[in-house]
Formats: structure tokens, C-alpha cells, sequence
């Protein structure tokens, strides 16, 4: 491949990148804006939204694939969500559990 | 993609042989910080949307956040991150660097506003009450959404650094160096605003 097709190709991965990011960011905000769906209907859309939203950031703008890669980023990235997960998880999982019987 | 890349991101590739054989260890070290770095905002946004209901009779979400520059700071954060992009792109491909400079800019310019967004939306919180003292709910606010700010703040002087750096010895390996890790914390950071405006603010407004 040459370098210009090469070039062409990753800044084609940046515009495509914004263009997904408008279309998942964009009717986020509208919903709210003009109250278009229950408020758990619009929390429910924009969780599913920023969690594919993220997903593109990392493949477009940050070029992480699932193959073609060291195995190690993989696993970085893979082995932080997961950390996430049961910390970001645990913490409301317990909390929530506690204020439930405190109340 | 063809050939083996020696770290996560766009790699520089042969062109910059003496820069990308150090990329390997610097751009995953940087990379290792960076997840860290997510751990810590993943848990100050737990900790927040335990703390959302305390309001303590206090201004709430409703009150105090403002949609419309909510929106615009998205779409000024979200295109600095393409526009670090293609300063990168253009550190990679152009033989010199004016273009990876002004698109750097335009980056800093659309960062700088994000933040200056911000500011103003701190102060008009301020003003209606919304201190971090004022409940459990706020302290939680302004121990996460103005942390985020601060690292926007700190990317961009860093990019003032790599380009004093750039004027003093010219575009050598430690300012592409520096360029490759910058853009990651810049993509970096619009993830994580990813998170804080839909779990503060439309969660918040909804």
C-alpha cells in the first residue's frame, strides 16, 4: 500500500469517526432538549449511545482493533474495563444495597 | 492493517524509524497511565451518581445545568479530538511540520473553548448557589467535572511545551514522541466527556 493511500485511508478513519460520533451524540441532546421520551426511555438511549459512542472513539480516533495488534493493548484495555466493571459495579451494587436498607 | 503495529494507536510507521522503535515501551507506558487515569474518573462517577440525590435541600441538576452549553462544549471537545487527528496524520505523512502545527492549533483554539464554556458555566453555578459545599450532590459534581476540565487545561500546556520544544531543537524524536502521547491523552479525555455528559448532564436534565 502506499503512503498516500495509506494516508488518505487513516484520515477517512477520523471523518468517519466524527461523522458516527454527530449521529450518536446529536439525537441524545434533542431528546432532552424537546422532551421527546420518558426520562428512563432517555437515560436507557443514552447509556446504549455513549457506551457504542465510546467504542468508536477507540476505533476510530484511537485505532484499537480486535486483530492486527500486540495482544498486550489488547489485554490493557480489556483488563481496565474490567476493573471498571467491579469497582464502578461493585461501589453502586453496594451502596445502593445499603441505602435500600437503611431506609 | 497489514503490518504489526508496535503500540495501541496510530504508529508513526517507518518513515520515523528512530522515533517509532522508542514508541514501543513510551506509548504503553503512557497508554498504562492513561487506563489509570480511567479508573479514577470511572470511580469519581460512581461515587457521583451515589452521591446525586443528596441535595440537601440544595439547587439540583434542573436548577444549575444548562443544556445548550452543555451541547456546545460537546461539539467543541469532540471536534478538537478530530482535529488532533489530523495533526498527527500530518506529523506522520508531511515532510514538515506546518500543518501538523496549525491543526494543532485549531485543537488548542476548540480546547481552550471547551474550557472557557466551562468556566463560565461554573460561575453561573456559583452564582445561583451551586458551591461545592453547598450538598453531598455538589461535592461530587466538582470533584468530577472540573478534574476533567483541569486535564484539558494541562493538555494544552502541554501542546504549548511540545511547541517551544519544537521552536528550540526542531521536530526531533522527543517532540513526535510527545506528539504521539498527547493526542492519545486528547482522544483520551473526550472519551471520558463521553461519560460525564451523559451520566451528569443528561442524566441530570432528562
Amino acid at each position: 500500500m502506499s503512503a498516500a493511500d495509506e494516508k488518505r485511508r487513516e484520515a477517512r478513519s477520523y471523518l468517519i469517526g466524527y461523522a458516527l460520533a454527530l449521529a450518536l451524540t446529536l439525537p441524545i441532546f434533542a431528546l432532552v432538549a424537546w422532551d421527546l421520551l420518558p426520562k428512563v426511555a432517555i437515560w436507557w438511549a443514552t447509556g446504549v449511545a455513549a457506551i457504542v459512542q465510546i467504542v468508536v472513539h477507540f476505533r476510530f480516533f484511537l485505532h484499537i482493533r480486535l486483530k492486527g495488534q500486540k495482544q498486550e493493548d489488547l489485554h490493557l484495555i480489556l483488563f481496565t474495563t474490567l476493573i471498571l466493571l467491579l469497582m464502578g459495579g461493585g461501589t453502586l451494587w453496594l451502596l445502593w444495597n445499603l441505602h435500600a436498607r437503611m431506609m | 492493517m497489514n503490518q504489526k503495529t508496535r503500540h495501541p494507536g496510530l504508529n508513526l510507521g517507518p518513515k520515523h524509524q528512530s522515533a517509532d522503535d522508542q514508541a514501543e515501551t513510551e506509548v504503553f507506558g503512557f497508554w498504562v497511565f492513561m487506563m489509570s487515569d480511567a479508573i479514577l474518573f470511572g470511580l469519581l462517577m460512581a461515587t457521583y451518581v451515589v452521591m446525586r440525590p443528596n441535595t440537601n435541600g440544595g439547587p439540583g441538576p434542573q436548577e444549575l445545568f444548562e443544556l445548550k452549553s452543555i451541547f456546545i462544549e460537546t461539539m467543541l471537545l469532540l471536534t478538537s479530538s478530530v482535529a488532533i487527528g489530523f495533526s498527527h496524520l500530518a506529523l506522520k505523512h508531511e515532510p514538515r511540520p506546518v500543518k501538523m502545527v496549525l491543526w494543532l492549533l485549531v485543537a488548542m483554539a476548540l480546547a481552550l473553548g471547551f474550557v472557557g464554556f466551562e468556566v463560565h458555566d461554573f460561575l453561573k453555578m456559583f452564582s445561583e448557589g451551586g458551591t461545592p459545599q453547598r450538598s453531598g450532590f455538589l461535592s461530587a459534581f466538582f470533584a468530577l467535572v472540573p478534574l476533567h476540565g483541569l486535564h484539558v487545561t494541562f493538555s494544552c500546556l502541554w501542546a504549548v511545551a511540545i511547541l517551544g520544544q519544537m521552536l528550540v531543537y526542531g521536530l526531533d524524536d522527543r517532540v513526535k514522541l510527545s506528539m504521539v502521547r498527547l493526542a492519545v491523552l486528547w482522544h483520551f479525555l473526550d472519551i471520558v466527556w463521553i461519560g460525564i455528559f451523559s451520566i451528569v448532564y443528561i442524566g441530570g436534565l432528562a
